[in-house]
């Protein structure tokens, strides 16, 4: 016996817009004030009435369009009706039959060392309204729940995939690349603990007999996984469930009692459970919202979303590597970290001419100091034109690198004091500190013939074989003359001793 | 229309009915889906549904903010709240 | 002259002229309220204190020489199921019975900015379902002409209250007739308008792709102005239409030349009331004798709209009252179970009969597997009705015929038997489901005593062809200035 394990995702995006889907309530995530942004449409009071954001139709468009999607030339706003106390008018207004963006794909890194990508196609994204919040009593006595309206009408975008995902492993990877797309279109913050981004599996198996009958288990949706760590986690759980069940009962899609299950997870112990009886399939009654005209979205529309859309990073990930020479690591260590830092690190790489350089300095002392100060590039007190003229003078022989870090750590101390720093503080530091490579040979050799002639007992120590005694040497004259590159100190010195 | 059908419909529309509503109901809807039933006769082949009057598209709104009602404002009409949420008997498959 | 009994237009000029304050406009009618509804039972809720601070203000603004508004100092009346910030907004239900919203609806809004005087809220059937105001929760609204007779419904107390000389103007809805029927049963004139021309913000919605605010009152000067003021663009509704609002009450006196007027002779078969009948044939005459000519002409999909109409507004309905659950705001049962039977028993026991009836029928057809038999179909017919008319407004200027089957049906005739009551609906549902405006005129009186009216149908938008019609029509006749015996 063998088996295949099968997984699709819906995954709600909620839209970066500054107020709401219908109606001009603040959007903005606010745990703390429950209740305080609302507003007689969010809280469905009779006779208010949606008007439709024309933000966040763009944002979806231009999602879609990144995704793609097939645009829908013509869409319209239905109602789906279930009552929860989360969803004030008793109907979330959605797309069915008619979604903004339908037939796209998205790719992702299945194998690190070899690049090789994976495609797995997508059926629709469609617009709607996000609910409420309903905070259940923990208690355990039944007692009561509470309701916070305050997330109730934030534009969310729903991207359904087909189940073209194959292992666990792979359902993270798609959903980090999706993240990553998403971060790079600034469609959303994606934020997965905000609940900005959230993620319904559909999982099953397909179980090959030992006398070479194909059959399906049947399907769990699992819901609101709010960590990647969680999505992957939950499918390897689900895989093992339904193996097991599969065993004990034979029962297969389709059977009595293998109707689609709904299922929840359990982050602390691990596991999945049931959370909706299986008895009643919803009957949403969908029909078209009698509130809400249709919508078109002619070709000079669809061009103008377009023309926002940016590189996707899956795509401006191989650029790096062959534009910069970076190796794939370094590469998506700078693509991984938004696309911010990936315009940062490739205005430093124009402006200083060198990759490599660039990259190093980028994933290593700016990603350090980021994460030690748990700031995002846009603060960052080193701006891409700063650091890129500081690494210019390292790759243009100006400076050495041990120098340059000197520079970097007095800039960043400026910025410290809340002195803002500019491009003119870079020349400024490295001559203040006498940090620039003398090219003047004869003022160096002018400083070790008198370092020489002070120490002669040393060069005698040299001469006769003690070639590291040189060492007190080179720091002489690197006192004397500021800038001086160590090793061609070093060398003189020796060429001096020895003739 | 059969008193089943009655109870499932009414369970769908979270309405508690009353046994004589049933039977009632039951009755009424019968008649009213009896004289709805004409419409059977009309030739609608190749016809647009109509679901708006006015045929007018695109009616969107700018995305910009507009002022929040004050909490207590918002809770004004709830049958119960605590002064922060509104408050309902507990929800039992939340998990 | 009662200032009670006086026009709008007659008010207005004792206001503008300083012979009366509006405070005194506004005493006299809150008194005649006090006095007489009681017996007559229009309204819902009185604010006297709300209606005389706005007619203090109007007074102020006149005698500081400022315009007092379109409607400055003039009362009115605002069916209860229109928001009005800080007053009680019932839609008289016990569902609604404590509802206080936060905010004013458009028309409100607009009310207020002309220098209304709103005198409070008036009945109407239960959430606006009904033809004969008799489901309201809280109580019975007579016909002021014979108080064993319904005023008509579901816009009842509004007509009630104009027809009783409670109110001059009054604010209603209508979603399949509920400001004709009511107005012709009361020997008003009542308009609704067309589809999107005043805002549904702040109207609690009953069927979305039907439901229109309108004007009631004494005579067709009056229901302009009122148009006047609540029409026009809202970006608050997205179905509301940005078109230009015509100068309604400057052209109200130019009679229109050459009209076509087209009469359809299916409405004149069965079921039509043998007086009622004479009345429109007479008020047809009337026209003839101004000049214009009459077509006969054809509305061959109007006979299904009794049927179309009872399917798309209770799948509306059935979604636009589902937010109506003890949770957010509204009344919420004291016994049950769980969280689930909270909805059930708060629903069941606030919503009275018809409105549960609606619901369950709307409920039934949105179901799977009927959705498309039912639903689906009565919106292809529905657009076929509106062809009708597309093709007999290309014949004619306006349609004149009946409002209703009979004169005001007697209480409690037809509360048992909810398919005859639908059926009343037969001649004003085709103008909600096509989205035309109509308007309904006084043009008799039958021999028991009760008014009859003449309804006129428009083409979309041609509110200011229906106006001037119907004024040429009220010039000519003086049913409008019959006050009913017992005043
Ligand atoms: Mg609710
Ligand atoms: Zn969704």
């Amino acid at each position: 016996m063998d088996h295949q394990l099968i997984v699709g995702l819906e995954v709600h995006v909620q839209l970066l817009t500054q107020s709401k889907l219908f109606s001009g309530c603040i959007n903005r995530f606010n745990p703390d004030e429950p209740n305080s942004q609302t507003d007689p449409v969010t809280l469905g009071l009779p006779g208010t009435l949606p008007v439709l954001n024309r933000r966040a139709v763009d944002l979806s468009i231009r999602t879609g369009l990144a995704l793609n999607c097939e645009i829908a030339p013509f869409t319209r706003w239905d109602r789906k009706q279930y009552y929860y106390p989360d969803l004030p008018k008793a109907y979330q207004i959605s797309q069915y039959d008619l979604p903004i963006a339908a037939d796209g794909w998205l790719e992702f890194v299945a194998d690190e060392e070899t690049g090789e990508r994976r495609r797995v196609r997508l059926i629709r994204a469609h617009l709607e309204e996000d609910a409420g919040k309903n905070l259940h009593d923990d208690s355990g006595r039944g007692g009561e729940s509470r309701v916070d309206l305050n997330r109730c009408g934030t534009p969310l975008l729903e991207i359904v995939t087909q189940p073209d995902l194959r292992s666990a492993a792979d359902s993270r990877k798609f959903l980090e690349e999706l993240r990553l797309l998403l971060s790079y279109l600034e469609v959303s913050d994606c934020n997965m603990q905000e609940g900005s981004l959230r993620c319904d599996a559909n999982v099953n198996l397909k179980v090959t007999t030992d006398d070479g009958h194909e059959v399906a288990t049947p399907i769990a949706e699992i819901k609101n996984l709010n960590s990647f760590r969680g999505v992957e986690a939950a499918i390897e759980y689900e895989e093992q469930r339904q193996l097991e069940e599969w065993q004990r009962t034979g029962l297969k899609m389709g059977d009595v009692g293998g109707e689609k299950e709904t299922r929840g997870w359990d982050a602390d112990r691990g596991i999945t459970f049931s959370q909706r009886g299986k008895e009643e399939a919803a009957d949403y009654r969908y029909f078209p919202d009698p509130d809400l005209p249709p919508l078109t979205v002619s070709a000079e529309w669809l061009e103008e979303v377009r023309a926002t859309l940016c590189e996707p990073p899956a795509d401006r990930r191989e650029r790096l590597q062959a534009a910069w020479a970076l190796s794939a690591y370094d590469a998506s260590v700078i693509i991984d970290r938004g696309r911010r830092l990936a315009d940062y690190f490739e205005e430093v790489a124009r402006l200083c001419g060198d990759g490599k350089q660039a990259a190093n300095w980028v994933t290593q002392e700016v990603l350090r100091i980021m994460n030690d100060r748990g700031i995002e590039i846009g603060d960052f007190p080193i701006s891409a034109p700063v650091l890129g003229t500081l690494l210019e003078r390292i790759v243009s022989d100006a400076i050495t690198v041990r120098s340059a870090r000197t520079v970097f750590a007095d800039l960043l101390e400026q910025a410290e004091g809340s002195q803002p720093v500019t491009v003119d503080d870079v020349d400024r530091v490295i001559d203040a500190k006498g940090l620039r490579k003398v090219e003047d040979t004869g003022q160096l050799e002018a400083a070790a013939d008198a370092v020489l002639a002070r120490n002669a007992k040393i060069a005698d120590d040299v001469r006769g074989g003690k070639t590291n005694a040189v060492g007190p040497l080179i720091g002489q004259v690197m006192k004397e003359v500021r800038g001086a590159d160590a090793r061609a100190v070093r060398e003189l010195l020796l060429k001096k001793i020895n003739g | 229309m059969e008193q089943s059908e009655v109870l499932r419909v009414a369970r769908l529309a979270r309405l508690k009915l009353a046994d004589s509503e049933v039977d009632s109901y039951a009755r009424q809807l019968t008649d009213i889906l009896q004289y709805v039933e004409q419409l059977e006769e009309v030739q609608t082949d190749g016809v647009e549904p109509m679901a708006h009057p006015g045929g007018v598209t695109n009616v969107l709104r700018d995305d910009v903010v507009t002022e929040s009602l004050p909490v207590a404002e918002a809770l004004a009409n709830a049958p119960r709240s605590d002064g922060r949420y509104f408050v309902v008997p507990a929800i039992l498959d939340a998990g | 002259m009662s200032l009670t009994r006086a026009s709008t237009d007659e008010l207005l000029q004792l206001l503008d002229s300083r012979e009366v304050s509006a405070v005194e406009v506004a005493t006299a009618f809150l008194d005649e309220i006090e006095a007489r509804d009681e017996q007559i039972g229009a309204f819902l809720t009185v604010d006297r204190d709300g209606a005389l601070t706005a007619a203090r203000t109007a007074d102020e603004r006149r005698a500081a020489g400022e315009s007092a508004g379109l409607l400055g100092g003039i009362p009115v009346a605002v069916k209860d199921l229109v928001c009005t910030r800080g007053l009680r907004t019932t839609c008289a239900s016990r569902m609604l019975e404590n509802f206080v919203p936060p905010y004013d609806a458009h028309v409100v809004r607009r009310l207020r900015d002309e220098g209304a005087v709103l005198l409070g809220k008036v009945n109407l059937d239960e959430f606006a379902m009904g033809s004969s105001t008799e489901t309201s929760a809280f109580r019975r609204t007579v016909n002021p002409w014979n108080s064993e007779h319904s005023p008509g419904g579901s816009s009842g107390g509004s007509a009630a209250a104009i027809a009783a000389g409670l109110a001059p103007l009054s604010i209603g809805s209508d979603t399949g007739g509920s400001i004709r029927q009511p107005a012709s049963f009361c020997g008003v004139v009542g308009l609704k308008p067309t589809y999107g021309r005043v805002s549904r913000y702040g109207l609690v919605a009953f069927a979305s792709s039907l439901d229109q605010l309108g004007p009631l009152s004494r005579d067709v000067s009056g229901s302009a102005r009122l148009l006047q003021v609540i029409a026009g663009h809202d970006p608050q509704d997205a179905t509301c239409l940005n078109v230009p609002v015509p100068d309604w009450t400057g052209q109200l006196e130019q009679p229109l030349e050459g009209l076509k007027i087209g009469v359809v002779a299916e409405q004149f078969a069965d079921g039509l009331d043998d007086e009622v009948a004479a009345a429109v044939r007479a008020a047809v005459e009337v026209y003839r004798g101004l000049g214009a000519t009459v077509e006969e002409i054809e509305l061959p999909h109007a006979r299904h709209s009794v049927a179309t109409y009872y399917l798309i507004a209770p799948c509306e309905a059935s979604s636009n009252l589902a937010r109506y659950d003890g949770v957010h705001y509204g009344h919420r049962a004291e016994q049950f179970d769980d969280m689930v039977d909270m909805y059930a028993a708060s629903r069941g026991e606030a919503f009275g009969s018809e409105v549960k009836r609606r619901i369950m029928l709307g409920t039934w057809a949105l179901s799977s597997g009927y959705y498309e038999a039912y639903y689906l179909k009565a919106l292809k017919v529905r657009r076929l009705i509106r062809q009708d008319f597309d093709d007999a407004f290309r014949r004619v200027d306006l349609i004149a015929g009946p409002v209703t089957p009979t004169t005001a049906f007697r209480t409690g005739e037809l509360t048992g038997d909810p398919l005859a009551m639908y059926l009343a609906d037969i001649y004003t549902s085709i103008a909600n489901l096509a989205g035309i405006p109509g308007i309904s005129i006084p043009a008799g009186i039958s021999q028991a005593g009760l008014p009859i009216g003449l309804q006129l149908l428009a083409p979309s938008l041609e509110e200011d062809r229906l106006l001037r019609a119907a004024r040429m029509y009220e010039r000519e006749t003086n049913w409008h200035t019959r006050w009913p015996a017992s005043l």
